[in-house]
């Protein structure tokens, strides 16, 4: 039997219940049960979905706001090792040398909690799109490749510095998602490869979970979890990104997503006859970082964790 | 008005005559008398100083004196300094501190969150045992950098005469 204790006439807390102890609950006249513990942290616990179906049947309200830890430094480097794998097999990429999470910890720290390897390096490049209509692009030579959706320069609430206005913690991704799904008409889950802002190792976390690719609080578990690595379910700048391709504003990694929806990515995989790579999808190191036939890409774009840009990409 | 340059540990520091918003902010720092604009509309405060209010896009302002006390609502400890005049006082620390007053205005998330370093109380760049005390919220108090004749840096000291929270540390 739990204890609840008491924090004021309308409020008690307890810790992890038992489904035993929802009748009691009820018994002593508490009207709502709010479980802020997320499923699956520890195998003995009840599931939400067991607590609730308890819960109702003893009469009481049930709701379900799981609250997790931030990030562990270990999972923010894993954007770095992702990115890194990427660029290994990048031909043109500023750093092809894959690293690890404790190459990363390791690195020696520039500004807290960000090591050498969390940072990307300025680099001088030029980069550029071509942008025709649709009939026009199906005349030409390369695959055409559409745009669904933009959000342009999308803001929070308010312009001025983001750090003055909450919650600090949501990017300009997490209004610029609303404008971005529903003038794709696609929805996160239908989306094959990513394209963050990757400044920082930071920033992409922060980016994936505010356009919604994971919920608020599971970008560390998103981008360690093998998601974002070729091969995974969601690749993430497979060019190796600013992290390690090199700094472009962003621009490098929409480059990046044409060339995968064309499907003819330039990598370390022999050429065919018609003057094509012939893709492996073997994603070892000096291999191929053509994702398998990607129909749909997405690119999240970061002026400043209040104003960003995001664009959707088909292929025609 | 006219343009004003000061160094600071090797960097040129420059206000434009034309900046008349900065130069106010600026005068009044000099005299380590800390305002900010009040918007005449909706009379809330608002930092940095601009010519506009972000609450509510009022044009006119009011200079307003401002109690600086506040709490440690983030900050940044910056190992690796990339300015030459910075590299023997590493690590600083950048601190984001959220005013005492008009704290949790116009909604729960918003504040006066006011930059500046972790200075002694003299105002010279916080020694490295001063760094290691202070985190997210840590209690400071307003100091001042002087830096040249009518140019002064506000900055953050601890603040010895209130009770202090063990404060969060990455």
């Amino acid at each position: 039997m739990s204890e609840f204790r008491y924090v004021t006439d309308q409020l008690s807390v307890a810790p992890q219940i038992s489904l035993a102890d929802l009748a009691a609950a009820a018994a002593q006249g508490f009207r709502l049960v709010i479980n802020n513990r997320p499923d699956g942290e520890d195998p003995a616990q009840p599931t939400s979905a067991e607590v609730e179906a308890a819960a109702r049947a003893a009469g009481l309200d049930y709701a379900y706001i799981p609250v997790r830890g931030g990030p562990t430094p270990e999972q923010v480097a894993a954007v770095k090792v992702a990115h890194s794998e990427h660029a290994s097999n990048n031909p043109k990429a500023l750093y092809k040398k894959r690293v690890t999470v404790d190459d990363v910890l390791a690195s020696r720290m520039i500004c807290k909690p960000l090591h050498l390897l969390d940072c990307c390096t300025e680099s001088d490049n030029a980069t550029a799109l071509i942008v025709t209509s649709a009939a026009r692009a199906r005349d030409c030579r390369q695959h055409p490749v559409l745009i669904e959706s933009v959000v342009g320069r999308c803001s929070k609430p308010r312009t001025d510095n983001h750090f003055q206005h909450g919650p600090i913690t949501l990017t300009a991704g997490h209004y610029g998602r609303e404008i971005l799904w529903r003038n794709a008409g696609v929805l996160p889950e239908d989306i094959d490869i990513t394209g963050s802002y990757d400044a920082f190792t930071f920033t992409t976390l922060m980016q994936l979970e505010d356009y919604g690719f994971c919920r608020k609080g599971e970008g560390g578990d998103y981008v360690s979890n093998g998601t974002i690595r070729l091969g995974g379910k969601r690749p993430n700048n497979t060019s190796g990104g600013h992290l390690c391709e090199g700094y472009t504003h962003g621009i490098s990694m929409v480059i990046e997503n044409v060339r995968q929806l064309r499907h003819d990515v330039d990598d370390g995989c022999p050429m065919g006859p018609d003057g094509r790579r012939v893709h492996t999808h073997d994603y070892r190191e000096g291999g191929c970082r053509q994702v398998k036939d990607p129909q749909l890409t997405a690119n999240l774009g970061w002026h400043s964790p209040g104003t960003g840009s995001a664009m959707v990409l088909r292929r025609a | 008005m006219q343009d004003k340059q000061f160094d600071y540990l090797g960097m040129s520091l420059q206000l434009a005559a034309i900046d008349e918003v900065n130069q106010t902010y600026f005068a009044h720092c000099a005299r380590h008398d800390f305002h900010l604009q009040a918007c005449n509309a909706c009379r809330l405060l608002h930092y940095p100083p601009s010519a506009g209010c972000p609450w509510c896009g009022g044009a006119a302002q009011t200079w307003t004196r401002v109690q600086g006390q506040g709490t440690v609502y983030s900050y940044s400890e910056v190992v690796q300094a990339i300015q030459p005049g910075f590299k023997p006082h590493t690590p600083y620390l950048v601190l984001l501190v959220e005013l005492d007053e008009q704290r949790g205005k116009p909604s729960e998330h918003e504040a006066l969150r006011v930059f500046g370093n972790l200075v002694m109380p003299d105002g010279q760049l916080a020694s490295p045992e001063a760094v290691a005390q202070v985190g997210i919220g840590s209690r400071v108090r307003m100091v001042y950098t002087d830096i040249g004749e009518g140019f002064s840096i506000p900055q953050w000291t601890l603040d010895l005469d209130t009770p202090q929270p063990e404060p969060w540390r990455y």
